[in-house]
């Protein structure tokens, strides 16, 4: 992967958040309620975009699991709406137990009373879950697709669970957060929404930063020599296990905060987070973005979802083609990403090939040893 | 004794129907290393063959040979999700060969383009399509060596595959004129009702067996005794054997390794079409169907090490039983006056999903100990 990046005059780059915050506090004005909501469920879930990204750009970990950290941050947020606005239900506890004859609050749910646990719930718990399952998993040198079939047999495993357990968090039917109370508002509201909106797109900057100290110097290094060539960072003197093992738990917490923050934009949360496409999709949002270039995720993932949810509205039946055809079309012509395309050379011998732009000479030996550096 | 006999068949019927689905799964990420998460669409071709050429045979012309149309559908799927999964190959999974997680995410687009494909696109023509690319293929290997080495060989394999384009949209109108079911696409899920022969039961030692369990149990034996005849007595089996064990040095003695790809991919997806067969039986058919098998066939492979049959066979067989103890609560029954938390316990997992879900949880535990399956290849190629 090449590793030339675009350098930018000072001045432009500070016109562009300018432009980019004035957007954002414009954006509830200038949208109508149902587009903003869209867009800033699509920017939450840029934020589970960025772990995948830092998991599999930086670190080659496919992960088909993400959808596990992504739905516990989401339960953990819905389940503390729905305690701190149970007041008037019976026994003081979410409606949907009493339908399943529950008189007590499971012990497990009791310390989400309180707001300052449940903020911290949302990342850490996904975090500790994703570091256990990755360190079981990459203690015994598992990797590559092993890997990948083992995280989604996880979720497999969560989304049975969570689908068959009524009785403790409502099963199927998931929870909705739509009709509780916070702050003394009712979160599906429109000025609560709009609040949500401007949270989430702080977020994801703040993620988007978080995810570039985490890559740079020598902890980005480490991850991008376990992608590329784990067994001699491992002969360096450096345990990989250790360094998977943080990755994995840090993109499970960005996934935790992004399902809280999906969860409140959408109204409910339920084990439909865990499926199997779901997960598998957030991979295709930073492949077509750009893998290793993170803000290529957070691109990628509002985009698509946006032509998503464009096309689904126009033409139903055919997004499955669509997105069928961007999957394999993104692996065999485009395997850097949209980004990584205009960052690396894409753009240039595109301008070339049409006899644009003067070839430029090299060596021949360069461009074969290039083209065998790919790990076969 | 009964209700051991009747739990262990239980779990051989749910064994051999995950045997059946792991088997060509078995070869092509076994022998190939590839990671086909379009095997459960592959299957989901098989079952619609099997609706298909139900259909077909009701026709005046086929009906009395009716009761037979299952043994036909199995040769049909066997031979329509090889041809697309040989098509798959060709197109896609050549390119891709040494990435895998590469091949995962575009059999994935795959999967998803079949999917829609069979929701939008009427069955007739479906079949018209699959027969067109059949003749398409295959047509031009069958020409004499003489036009084979010409310079115009191009020209004819150009031609072939007009012809092959008429042939499929002929019969696909033919089809949907004169059977009206399959006319109309429609995303809705049929039902293969199995012919007379086959409802009903069995009595074997004192216990009742559902006939069609019985016959998915036979298609899995003979599909494992022909792969294994065919791996282990064939030259072409041997030649795949050879390319497994070291790709470099097949290439090097002469055997054409793309022609060993191509028929290990194909006669992995066509297994997969037969399992999609032995699917059909058990429940009605949808788009959605291989997905419901997909990861308990990773998990198989996984299970049973790579490479070897003879691990898919135990390891599904394995999980078939497991389920069936966890999933029924037998445990419970064999020892009813077993302490209170343990018999919780049981109860807890006592229900499909959940004995999933433990399955699931047992099999990881397994892979801590044994991470490269029941039986892992030896060797200095393992580390790659």
């Amino acid at each position: 992967m090449s590793l030339s990046k675009i350098k930018f005059d000072k001045k432009i780059v500070l016109s562009f958040w300018i432009i980019l915050i004035a957007l954002i506090i414009a954006a509830p004005t200038l949208l109508p309620v149902f587009r903003l909501n869209l867009l800033g469920r699509y920017l939450s879930l840029s934020i589970v975009a960025l772990g995948v990204d830092l998991i599999w750009g930086y670190t080659g970990l496919l992960s088909l699991g993400q959808g596990i950290f992504f739905a516990l941050g989401g339960y953990c947020a819905a389940m503390y709406l729905q305690i701190t606005s149970s007041s008037e239900f019976p026994n003081n506890i979410p409606e949907f137990f009493a339908l399943y004859g529950v008189e007590k609050l499971p012990f497990f749910w009791e310390p989400f009373r309180s707001p300052v646990f449940t903020f911290l719930a949302i990342w850490i718990i996904p975090a500790l879950v994703a570091g256990l399952i990755g360190f079981l998993v990459f203690r015994n040198r598992i990797k590559g697709v092993y890997f990948s079939i083992l995280t989604q047999a996880s979720l497999l495993v969560f989304f049975n669970f969570f689908n068959g357990q009524q009785k403790l968090i409502n099963g199927t039917n998931g929870l909705k957060t739509d009709v509780t109370q916070l702050f003394g508002q009712m979160v599906g509201s429109e000025s609560m929404q709009r609040i949500f909106f401007w949270i989430t797109a702080i977020l994801v900057i703040a993620a988007w930063f978080f995810a570039k100290w985490v890559v740079k110097g020598r902890f980005g290094n480490i991850l991008i020599g376990i992608r590329d060539d784990e067994p001699r960072v491992r002969f360096t003197g450096y345990n990989p296990v250790i360094f998977k093992t943080i990755i994995f738990s840090i993109a499970g917490g960005l996934a935790g905060i992004s399902g809280a923050l999906y969860t409140v934009q959408s109204g409910i949360v339920s084990p439909q987070f865990m499926t199997v496409p779901f997960s598998i999709e957030m991979v295709i949002w930073v492949a077509v973005g750009g893998r290793g270039t993170l803000l290529g995720a957070i691109l990628g993932a509002v985009f698509i979802n946006y032509a998503k949810s464009l096309v689904s509205e126009a033409l139903p039946a055919s997004w499955m083609f669509i997105q069928g055809g961007l999957f394999i079309l993104v692996v065999t012509a485009l395997p850097e990403g949209v980004l990584g395309w205009i960052q690396g050379d894409g753009p240039r011998n595109l301008l070339q090939r049409f006899g644009l732009k003067r070839k430029i000479e090299t060596y021949p030996s360069l461009e074969v040893n290039n083209k065998e550096g790919n790990n076969e | 004794m009964e209700l051991l006999l009747d739990s262990l068949f239980n779990g051989v019927a749910i064994g051999s129907v995950l045997l059946v689905a792991a088997l060509g799964l078995a070869i092509v990420f076994g022998l190939m290393g590839v990671i086909n998460l379009a095997h459960g669409e592959l299957m989901m071709l098989g079952a619609y063959t099997t609706y298909v050429t139900q259909l077909i045979f009701k026709l005046p012309i086929l009906k009395p040979f009716y009761n037979s149309y299952i043994i036909v559908s199995i040769f049909l799927a066997f031979i329509v999700s090889g041809v697309v999964g040989i098509l798959l190959e060709k197109t896609i999974i050549r390119k891709l060969y040494g990435s895998p997680l590469e091949t995962l995410l575009a059999t994935w687009g795959v999967s998803l383009i079949l999917q829609q494909f069979v929701r939008s696109v009427p069955l007739a023509y479906g079949t018209g399509l699959v027969i067109s690319l059949l003749i398409g293929l295959f047509l031009p290997t069958t020409f004499p060596s003489k036009i084979k080495e010409s310079i115009n060989f191009k020209y004819f394999k150009f031609s072939s595959w007009i012809f092959a384009a008429l042939t499929g949209v002929l019969t696909g109108s033919l089809i949907s004129s004169s059977v009206s079911k399959l006319s109309r696409a429609s995303a809705r899920n049929v039902d293969v009702t199995a012919p007379s022969w086959m409802r009903g039961q069995v009595e074997i030692i004192g216990t009742a067996f559902p006939k069609t369990r019985l016959m998915i149990i036979v298609i899995t034996l003979i599909s494992v005794i022909a792969i294994t005849l065919f791996l282990n007595q064939s030259a072409w089996g041997m030649r795949i054997r050879a390319v497994t064990q070291n790709r470099q040095m097949s290439d090097c003695l002469g055997i054409s390794t793309e022609k060993v790809d191509i028929i290990t991919f194909g006669i992995g997806s066509g297994l997969a079409g037969v399992a999609g067969v032995a699917v059909s039986l058990l429940g009605s058919v949808g788009p959605n169907v291989g997905g419901n098998y997909i990861v308990g066939c990773f998990m198989v492979v996984v299970l049973g090490g790579v490479g070897n049959l003879l691990g898919t066979v135990l390891a599904s067989f394995g999980i078939g039983i497991m389920t069936d103890l966890i999933g029924a609560g037998r445990l419970l029954s064999i020892w009813p006056d077993m302490p209170l938390p343990l018999s919780n316990t049981i109860n807890f997992f006592a229900t499909t999903s959940m004995a999933r879900v433990m399955i699931f949880a047992l099999i990881v535990i397994f892979l801590q100990f044994k991470p490269t399956g029941l039986f892992p290849q030896k060797g200095r190629m393992v580390e790659n």
